[in-house]
């Protein structure tokens, strides 16, 4: 019984141990390098536990904790994200740092936020989701600032914590009134209270509504996305990929529990908040995107605009829904991380390649990593042979399956809309005139001998990723279909 | 098998062009024609086939080949081969073809990046007349989308990157919308069988109440005919046809405007019946408005290029006239329409490059009396112009007639409107021929006249043009049973003079059965 519990609990117990172990390895020897190798090979052997962990599934964990095979998926998710992030980082920090000055935390940081998702995706109450979000949210936070003599990850860390702040307050008061009404920190238990009375109370909608504009801050759904554009700016590249897949991945497990076990979406009402939200949210980040001069910033309003994409398929509920937001998550991460691994190799000392001016034909000059963006970003606009296009479809078809027909038009809409600004980043790559490139051939051909292997097998990682779900996406769904029907089976047996 | 082969050699030979490059500057263009020009054996090869299964064949696929691929969605790899389909996958080699030899002198940056993209266009373009899955064959809808547009947007004229933009825009709107049609329709296979399936057959013989057949039928043919195009959704087509590259222009109206068409005729018209029956009389009136727009706005142009694109929008009006009609004969006369002015628009476009490529302009008030200078170019644009403007004897006139004769029973007045446009295609046509290679010569100029693989190829195109103008046979028996298949649906329309087996028979004028040559 006890054992196993343990089982179940390996994948976490497991990274946990891993942080003390890799913070000890920092005291004895400071070698970047080496507490590199150690903490890519960490999130390895934590996702070599998964299927272990797999055979005591699906099982409660105290009240706390709920390992199912649904936990496990996201729990993959994350774990390959954070790899791929190690992997870019690597390159990232050698340049941006010297020897000396102590960059070996910055592993340490991103496996304790890797920790705080994992917490995340299994959590089935109110402490865990909360432990798990501010244990992310605060080691993100020092992550962001961590290029400390520059202005612009400082002030970006402290918006991502002014964020933190308000998203726990809401959260807070959420769970304050839910527990107010029901008696229960389970999300099941509140969701008992809907399904009992013929009126559902008011505040028991206030809290649901406040715990949703919590998550939706994390997420950063408009109209609460305001800190996105500029954390996602000023935080280093590698940072960015992190905050758009791990961080967002995890909250997105969280938040698809939270609404099944809550029994939210049988409320017209939320469902039309909701709605509502996502259509706000496609059209402030696909509009605003096509103003943008800045990658980053260009990369961080369609962010805005993906998580209205994958509320519409959140808001169709049932199984189809579910399969749905998790297959777009697992694309949009596959695809957000090619874009912004392509932006962090081709950053220089100087910072970040940004601008689109720093891109003007690069197609011509590095071929390989202009063509890696753009497979990037066609797939971001759903453009078929890549995953985005099977992820908008998986979204559109929920959608459809649902009868959301506002919904599914609003989401062909800005998909269109989307689809400029991606074609403008991408036409700039083909431009003429590689004006920096061209400069810089010397250097970048130095770069690329740089990049090195690390950097190959994260790019490469995330392009074949995208490349082969975009053409052969069955046994993905397979895999998704079989780990959600357990989180709605689970939801199903309530008592 | 072999529909997959015709499918993946030019995708396949795609990145070889594109290494190809660095061995030598003409690899990759030859790797590129030997990529087409096996695709077009073999699809001749296909076609010799076909004859013997023809006769007894209904409509149904001759070759078919089936994989699964995604089967909890009731998606598969499925690919059929029809009359239809083969006479446009033979155009669309043929064509390719002449993509390549026209872009032969125009490229010189980055050769074999061009020619990478125009395989994968070309192969995309194959995909989507083979496949009859309609997930594959959105698909390969969209594969062909990128290459075009890399092709417009690297390689294009001044103002490349408006147009490139434009075009991906309206057709990427119009193909959302199919897609939602299309989930559609597999959702409500779902409803009915228990089963979501995207297949051509389970989705033809799905009933659906009036209401949604409608919504459904309006997102088909909007999808379809803004690829077409047809006002109002039109507006991309002058910029992108005139700022395209010659290769890619030849492409674009000759064979990305062909899969709209060949849309509205696989999937709009057999797959909603009842609905199209209500909605043909508008789709016509569509169709007869867009043969006169494009040909009084050809008539005010200067620039010879947009000349051509709004000729080619002008025409694209009597293949949609035709494929609402109902009638077999106009459904004939649509098909043979599709194949001719594919060639003539082709070798028009061709034509058009080599004048910009020696003069360096396209702006008709600077050209005149070049029949003196490019004495070739000029007496087969003489030619073109006159099948593009329907003289009987060339296909485009068969193509035009068959449709015109074949809707006037359906819709007198719309077809008696269209016809106006038949005579300001002599109009613009002759008109471009005045003032482009007549008249009084500017200055002297002197420029190579066209080159001897040039000439060739559009005296090939020329003597194809006669023949499908003498002897239309050829392609109308190979399509005929697949639009007798058309006809029986969209034909309830009460206040018909005539019955539909007059029709037939009438239909045999142009196709007896005389024994093959």
């Amino acid at each position: 019984m006890i054992l196993q519990d343990f089982i179940a609990l390996a994948p976490i117990l497991d990274l946990g141990a891993f942080c003390i172990i890799t913070m000890l390895a920092i005291a004895f020897r400071r070698h970047h390098a080496t507490i590199a190798v150690f903490a890519f090979m960490s999130c390895l052997l934590t996702l070599a536990a998964l299927p272990w962990a797999a055979t005591a599934t699906p099982r409660t964990v105290t009240a706390l904790l709920i390992v199912d095979e649904y936990a496990l998926l996201y729990m993959g998710l994350v774990l390959s994200a954070t790899m791929v992030v190690i992997g870019l980082s690597y390159r990232y920090l050698k340049i941006h740092f010297s020897e000396q000055e102590g960059i070996e935390e910055y592993y340490l940081l991103l496996l304790l936020a890797t920790f705080g998702g994992l917490v995340l995706t299994v959590s089935a109450h109110f402490v865990s989701f909360f432990l798990g979000l501010e244990l992310l949210g605060l080691s993100l936070c020092s992550l962001i600032g961590y290029l400390r003599t520059r202005h612009h990850p400082l002030e970006a860390a402290v918006k991502y914590l002014l964020l933190s702040i308000s998203a726990s307050a809401f959260l807070l008061f959420g769970m304050a009134l839910l527990y107010f009404e029901s008696g229960s920190m389970t999300f099941r238990g509140v969701g008992m209270v809907m399904k009992q009375v013929q009126t559902v109370p008011g505040l028991w909608l206030g809290g649901v509504v406040l715990v949703f504009v919590g998550v939706a801050l994390k997420l950063g759904l408009a109209p609460f996305h305001m800190w996105i554009p500029d954390v996602y700016q000023g935080a280093p590249a590698p940072i960015t990929a992190y905050i758009a897949t791990v961080s967002k991945g995890a909250l997105v497990a969280l938040l698809l529990r939270f609404v099944t076990d809550v029994g939210a979406l049988e409320l017209p009402s939320l469902v039309h908040l909701f709605g509502l939200l996502a259509v706000v949210s496609m059209v402030t980040g696909n509009v605003l995107a096509l103003f943008q001069q800045n990658v980053k910033r260009l990369l961080a309003y369609s962010s805005i605009a993906h998580v209205g994409y994958l509320l519409v398929a959140l808001l169709a509920g049932g199984a189809v829904a579910a399969e749905a937001v998790t297959f777009y998550v697992i694309v949009y991460c596959a695809m957000t991380l090619g874009a912004f691994g392509v932006v962090t190799v081709y950053s220089r000392e100087g910072g970040d390649a940004e601008r689109f001016e720093d891109y003007r034909g690069l197609f011509w000059a590095r071929p390989w990593l202009a063509a890696m963006l753009a497979l990037s970003l066609l797939s971001l606009a759903g453009i078929p042979v890549t995953a985005g296009f099977i992820g908008k479809f998986y979204a559109i078809a929920a959608g459809v399956g649902a009868g959301l027909w506002w919904l599914v038009l609003a989401l062909i809409g800005n998909s269109v809309i989307g689809l400029h600004y991606y074609l403008r980043l991408i036409v700039t790559l083909f431009d003429e005139a590689p004006a920096r490139a061209v400069i810089l051939q010397g250097q970048a051909v130095q770069a690329t001998q740089a990049a090195g292997w690390t950097t190959v097998f994260s790019l490469g990682l995330a392009a074949s990723i995208i490349l082969l779900l975009g053409v052969y996406p069955e046994p993905l769904m397979e895999l998704i279909r079989d780990s959600v029907s357990n989180l709605l089976m689970v939801a199903v047996q309530r008592p | 098998m072999v529909l997959w082969l015709l499918i993946l050699i030019p995708l396949l030979a795609a990145p070889l062009a594109w290494i190809g490059q660095q061995w030598s500057r003409h690899a990759a263009r030859w790797i590129a024609i030997g990529a087409l020009a096996i695709d077009l054996c073999l699809a001749l090869l296909l076609w010799r086939q076909d004859r013997s299964a023809q006769t007894s064949g209904h409509g149904s696929w001759l070759f078919e080949s089936q994989t699964s691929w995604i089967p909890h969605w009731g998606i598969s790899l499925h690919l059929g081969l029809d009359g239809l389909s083969l006479v446009l996958i033979l155009l669309t080699a043929f064509l390719g073809l002449v993509a390549i030899v026209a872009s032969w002198t125009e490229i010189h940056r980055r050769v074999g990046f061009f020619h990478c993209n125009i395989l994968l266009a070309l192969g995309g373009v194959i995909g989507v007349f083979l496949a009859i899955d309609l997930f594959l064959f959105f698909f390969f809808w969209e594969v062909m989308l990128v290459p075009m547009y890399l092709l417009i947007s690297v390689w294009g004229h001044a103002n490349r990157r408006y147009a490139s933009f434009k075009f991906f825009l309206f057709t990427q709107a119009g193909s959302l919308l199919l897609l939602v049609a299309i989930i559609t329709l597999a959702f409500l296979h779902q409803q009915a069988t228990g089963k979501p399936s995207f297949d051509y057959a389970d989705l033809m013989g799905l009933t659906l109440n009036k209401g949604m057949a409608w919504w459904l039928m309006l997102a088909f043919f909007v999808g379809f005919v803004v690829k077409l195009p047809v006002p109002p959704f039109h507006t991309w087509l002058p910029d992108t046809y005139t700022e395209a590259p010659t290769g890619a222009s030849i492409i674009l109206a000759g064979l990305l405007a062909k899969t709209g068409a060949y849309g509205l005729l696989r999937f709009t018209v057999p797959m909603f019946p009842d609905a199209i029956s209500d909605f043909a009389p508008i789709a016509m009136g569509l169709g007869a408005m867009g043969i006169l727009y494009g040909a009084v706005l050809a008539c005010a142009q200067t620039d010879i290029k947009r000349l051509v694109a709004y000729s080619s929008l002008s025409h694209m009006g009597f293949i949609l006239l035709g494929a609402f009609s109902g009638t077999e004969l106009a459904l004939q006369g649509a098909v043979m329409q599709l194949v001719a002015h594919g060639l003539s628009t082709g070798a028009l476009f061709m034509l058009v490059g080599a004048l910009y490529e020696r003069f360096e302009t396209r702006d008709m008030r600077q050209m005149g009396g070049l029949w003196g200078v490019i004495p070739r170019g000029a007496s087969m644009a003489l030619f073109f112009a006159c099948a593009s403007l329907g003289l009987p004897g060339l296909g485009n006139f068969i193509g035009e007639f068959l449709v015109l004769f074949g809707s006037y029973a359906a819709q007198p007045m719309v077809t008696i409107l269209a016809s106006i446009g038949m005579v300001m295609a002599a109009i613009y046509s002759l008109g471009m021929m005045q003032r482009t290679f007549f008249g009084r010569q500017r200055e002297t100029r002197l420029a190579p006249d066209l080159s001897n693989v040039a000439f060739g190829t559009l005296l090939l195109i020329a003597v194809l043009q006669v023949w499908f103008g003498l002897y239309p046979r050829s392609v109308l028996s190979t399509t005929r049973p697949v639009m007798e298949t058309l006809v029986q649906p969209a034909l309830p329309s009460p206040n018909l003079t005539h019955p539909p087996s007059e029709l037939m028979q009438s239909s045999n004028l142009f196709t007896p059965n005389v024994s093959t040559p």
